[in-house]
């Protein structure tokens, strides 16, 4: 029974294969928008695995803000930051030894998990919306809404930074700003009748 | 029934494709990425240990801290673009290293 391949199982090596590709296409690509597009393919078979352990609510939010959210500020970031589209050299001089770390941290990780669960199966059970809103509504109330307060913090900090400020390069629209204010007090000898107008209809 | 090695050996497997890619990329988006995957294997082990324990309470509360890493990783997200756009601004790149304004 211990060494049967259940259906499970193939499905579970398969989303790990795919995902296990994708995630070393995503670290190795030299085109940096080819390597969000295998990010996408990445996260969806994370969602996969969520799926084969029962957890069918988290599945979908992972399609939901990583794969449609997340996926999408990061290219946004692409484009804004003008990355070279074209295929380039995108690793620093610490490849090898990064290549070293992540080796023999994922030898040691391998062997600490099938010396403590190697041969156990897990019986999954399978946990609707349903009952994950209940909990996270009743027992996680408080940093539920900690987390909301979090992430409209989170909101503002990134326009406030990402904002351009005052004499931080070109701002066309300053020069028509703030002159309009002026011309309120300078009378009707240096407005034309139609800008005042304008004015009127602007305010 | 599902072996319990195999989500365990693929979130290894993507933490550790994570660090190396924190360690061994220039791009800031890139970084951020790879930063992603190693937050997607976090949750996908809290998931799976929250199945082996097999009581409810371990169940639910491994899939609503799933669910709080998720959101932190997208609030990690917009202010970790922000901060990348803001340097791209003042120093017209986003190689991190060559960002060592603040390193001695």
């Amino acid at each position: 029974m211990n060494q049967v391949l259940t259906w499970p199982d193939v499905f579970m090596l398969l989303v790990g294969v795919v995902g296990g590709a994708s995630a070393l296409l995503v670290v190795l690509s030299r085109n940096v928008v080819h390597a969000a597009l295998y990010l996408v393919v990445a996260l969806l078979s994370v969602a996969g695995t969520f799926l084969m352990l029962g957890a069918e609510f988290l599945a979908w939010t992972q399609v939901l803000v990583y794969v449609g959210a997340v996926i999408v500020l990061i290219l946004f970031g692409l484009m804004l930051t003008r990355a070279p589209i074209g295929p380039m050299a995108q690793h620093n001089e610490n490849g090898p030894l990064a290549l070293i770390v992540s080796v023999l941290l994922f030898g040691f990780l391998c062997v600490v998990i099938f010396g403590a669960f190697g041969g156990e199966r897990i019986d999954v059970t399978y946990v609707g919306a349903g009952a994950i809103g209940e909990v996270l509504y009743v027992h996680w109330a408080f940093p539920f809404m900690a987390l909301g307060f979090m992430l409209t913090v989170a909101l503002i900090g990134a326009i406030v930074l990402a904002r351009r400020e005052e004499g931080e390069g070109p701002a066309p629209t300053d020069a028509e700003t703030t002159v309009l204010p002026d011309q309120d007090f300078s009378g009707d000898v240096t407005t034309t009748p139609g800008r005042a107008i304008e004015e009127g209809a602007q305010q | 029934m599902i072996q319990a090695t195999y989500p365990l050996i693929f979130a290894a497997l993507l933490f550790c494709v994570g660090v190396y890619g924190v360690l061994s990329r220039r791009n800031a988006v890139l970084v951020l990425m790879s930063v992603e995957m190693m937050l997607a294997s976090v949750t996908i082990n809290l998931v799976t240990f929250g199945e082996i324990a097999r009581t409810a309470d371990a169940l639910l509360t491994g899939q609503v801290f799933a669910l709080f890493v998720i959101a932190v990783g997208a609030a990690e997200v917009g202010v970790g673009l922000a901060i990348i756009l803001l340097l791209y601004r003042n120093r017209a790149s986003v190689n991190i290293d060559e960002a060592d304004l603040m390193k001695y």
